[in-house]
């Protein structure tokens, strides 16, 4: 082998390469693919306004002069509760009709329970997200007995039945919560849902880290920072964590609507806030009874939760293909 | 067990001194209980120093031991047994912790520079980390110390805030040279830094080497397996076989008068793109694979492929001695003659049994009596521990 080639001057190595100075970090990458995204841009405006609205729910009730607790009895008939007029009610004061016996406001319900919906989902997801990487990279790191018994968790958890669990263990688990002194009713309802999806989610998020953990680690990069002198939290937060990112955005993206899904089931079967606090879970349980009556009461929060869910699920896919354009659709 | 005669490979006043070191990895059984049930040998007592600004180039087949060699004299690997000492002082036995500073003094260059450099950071980021993580702060702070380090190993200053992926094989080369002299180390390791280039670019990644060690001084340990890149940039050369050094020479020597057998074999292997070379040089073939390093030959470890191999080297464990000033060699048979010309075949080295999971040795037995009657070599497949490629 002829190694007779001098060490070229900067200027050779690098003359190939356009002049410009700031290097596209995978963020910036990945936005520019969304930008281009059109379905990708729609699901993240919808997903944005649904999360405005629930934001600014107080100040619209207020600007409409509606809210989701008085009773109007002028809106109801005296003997069967039905809503005067077309389309369960929707008039000029109740722009999205009024409910069944009560004539309380469905638009103002609809804004209170999006909120609540979100709250939930929103909590749940973050703690899911959190315990899952703590779990995660502690069991993928630590390895040996640590990361033996944390599986072991993982399975036990997995092992347990999620839907009959949160029935069952919803009541009492309330109690409890406001015994330690979460405030009464609905406060300690929405903690108690919260806690429950956290306890019983993280498990999926924190066995994907812990697979790319043991394969990450091995890279040298890993030995290469060790080589230098990194300390374990060094490696972990500032070489290790940038390289989960992908993995963390995507499972957010996908696992948040999966929540508010599940908040509605949950709603639907009774378990949840209190009315007059009802969320669209809630709504839709309520609806079943009038549905022939009042079809609007059903399709209205049906649609908003569907429109909501899909949003957010295919914004989730679209971040996913930004992120790893490699990974093929199943 | 290496014996030191007086005339002791390990000089005074070296940047690093290695006394007799053994790195050895437990084999252990499957199941609950994981009883140990060997080691692998991959580094069986090697001795050798290196100068101030001298450059040592450590050779060998794959799976010698060179690479193991080389991160354990940074104690990114901890040894078994044996001392290094790093500028005079032991960190044998130094915790992690107790490394940290001595870090700046020794630094390593790694492979692949597809994996050895965070494709989460920017250049800018990635050469900038030793400076973080020692505490040094440059007079006129990082960001210009690491554009005066990119231009000086040929990189352009303003893709500070670029990222590696972004950078030719050659280029991310050139990025880890600049990370690991950026504290000016005394030495560094370079494992393999140029296998994974292309043959135009190799050479500039050497070239840029030896010339910082001009600027610098350092020393430098070469693990490779070419023999031409060893050549070029090396002062002496220590051959390894099977986690052992069988010859220790300056550079001329090794390449020109070369003393043990596996040497010989080792520098007939170089393929040379000349028609007509083949009448000028000696031919040694040698045959089967390297021995497993969990069940050494006994006597010298070259026995099994060994092409002048007599009954004692079946026995006796050579040690490495002084044969000629500075010419250091582990041999009972040492070979001067260069047998031009000649094709010499070795013998038939054994099968070996490189599945290292089996539980015991009779088991292990049983499985090569099985291979030995041509049955279908069945055995498990590593448990799938990537749970997270299953999710998607």
């Amino acid at each position: 082998m002829a190694l007779t080639v001098s060490a070229p001057s900067p200027g050779d190595v690098t003359a190939d390469i356009p002049e410009e100075v700031a290097g596209r970090s995978l963020w910036q990458i990945t936005w520019n693919r969304i930008r281009h995204d059109r379905t990708a841009m729609v699901c993240l405006v919808v997903v944005l306004m649904y999360y405005a609205v629930a934001l600014l729910a107080g100040p619209i009730m207020v600007r409409l002069g509606i809210d989701p607790y008085s009773f109007d009895g002028s809106a109801v008939s005296d003997n069967a509760g039905a809503p005067y007029g077309a389309w369960g009610g929707i008039s000029r004061e109740h722009l999205l009709g009024v409910e069944w016996g009560t004539g309380r406001d469905i638009l103002a319900q609809l804004l209170n329970g999006l909120r609540i919906s979100l709250f939930i989902a929103t909590v749940s997801t973050i703690a899911v997200v959190v315990l899952g990487i703590v779990f995660g990279i502690i069991s993928g790191y630590s390895r040996g007995v640590v990361d033996t018994m944390i599986g072991w968790l993982i399975d036990i958890i997995l092992a347990f039945p999620f839907i009959l669990l949160v029935l069952a263990l919803s009541g009492v688990m309330t109690q409890r919560l406001e015994a330690m002194g979460v405030p009464e009713g609905n406060p300690a309802r929405i903690t108690c849902l919260i806690v429950l999806f956290s306890v019983f989610g993280w498990t999926y998020l924190a066995r994907l880290i812990r697979g790319q953990i043991l394969s990450l680690r091995e890279k040298e990069f890993i030995e290469s920072a060790v080589s230098m002198g990194s300390g374990t939290t060094r490696i972990l937060f500032k070489e290790l964590l940038p390289n989960l990112w992908p993995t963390i955005i995507v499972y957010t993206t996908i696992t948040l609507p999966v929540y508010i899904s599940t908040e509605a089931a949950f709603a639907y079967l009774g378990v949840g806030t209190l009315p007059p606090d009802v969320t669209f879970g809630a709504m839709l349980g309520n609806s079943v009874g009038y549905f022939r009556a009042v079809p609007s009461y059903l399709f209205i929060p049906g649609t908003l939760l569907v429109v909501l869910v899909v949003a957010f699920s295919l914004l989730g896919d679209a971040v996913r293909d930004a992120l790893d354009p490699r990974a093929g659709r199943v | 067990m290496t014996q030191l005669n007086e005339a002791s490979p390990v000089q005074d006043d070296a940047v690093l001194r290695v006394t007799d070191l053994r790195t050895w990895f437990p084999v252990k059984s499957r199941g609950l209980l994981r009883r140990k049930i060997g080691d692998v040998k991959a580094v069986d007592g090697i001795s050798l120093s290196v100068a101030p600004g001298e450059t040592l180039g450590l050779v060998g087949e794959s799976g010698c031991g060179k690479s193991t060699a080389g991160r354990t004299m940074l104690k990114l690997i901890d040894p078994t047994s044996g001392s290094v000492e790093l500028n005079g002082r032991d960190i044998t036995h130094l915790s992690r912790k107790e490394m940290v500073p001595l870090r700046r003094e020794a630094q390593m260059i790694f492979q692949d520079p597809y994996n050895s450099l965070n494709p989460r950071h920017t250049v800018g980021t990635i050469i900038g980390t030793p400076f973080r993580v020692q505490g040094v702060d440059p007079a006129g702070g990082v960001k210009a110390a690491v554009q005066q380090l990119m231009e000086r190993v040929g990189l352009n200053p303003e893709h500070y805030n670029r990222y590696p992926n972004e950078f030719s094989g050659g280029q991310r080369q050139r990025i880890g040279v600049a990370r690991a002299i950026a504290l000016q180390p005394k030495l560094i390791v370079c494992d393999e830094p140029v296998s994974a280039l292309d043959v135009s670019i190799q050479a500039q990644v050497v070239n840029l080497l030896a010339d910082l060690q001009d600027e610098f001084g350092m020393s430098y340990i070469l693990v490779a397996h070419d023999l031409s890149v060893v050549r070029h940039i090396s002062d002496r050369v220590a051959v390894m076989y099977l986690g052992h050094i069988m010859e220790l020479a300056p550079r001329s020597d090794l390449y020109e008068r070369p003393l043990h057998p596996y040497t010989h074999a080792l520098l007939s292997s170089v393929p040379v793109p000349e028609p007509g070379a083949a009448a000028k040089r000696e031919r040694i073939l040698l045959q089967g694979d390297l021995p497993s390093p969990i069940n050494p030959p006994s006597g010298c470890v070259f026995n099994t492929r060994c092409w002048k191999v007599q009954e004692q080297c079946r026995v006796d464990v050579p040690l490495l001695r002084e044969y000629q000033p500075g010419h250091f060699l582990a041999c009972h048979f040492p070979e001067e003659k260069l047998h031009i010309g000649e094709t010499i075949v070795g013998p038939q080295a054994p099968l070996v049994d490189n599945d290292y999971s089996l539980q015991s040795p009779e088991e292990r037995a049983e499985e090569a009596a099985r291979a030995r009657r041509g049955e279908a070599w069945e055995r498990d497949e590593p448990g799938d521990f990537g749970l997270g490629s299953k999710i998607q």
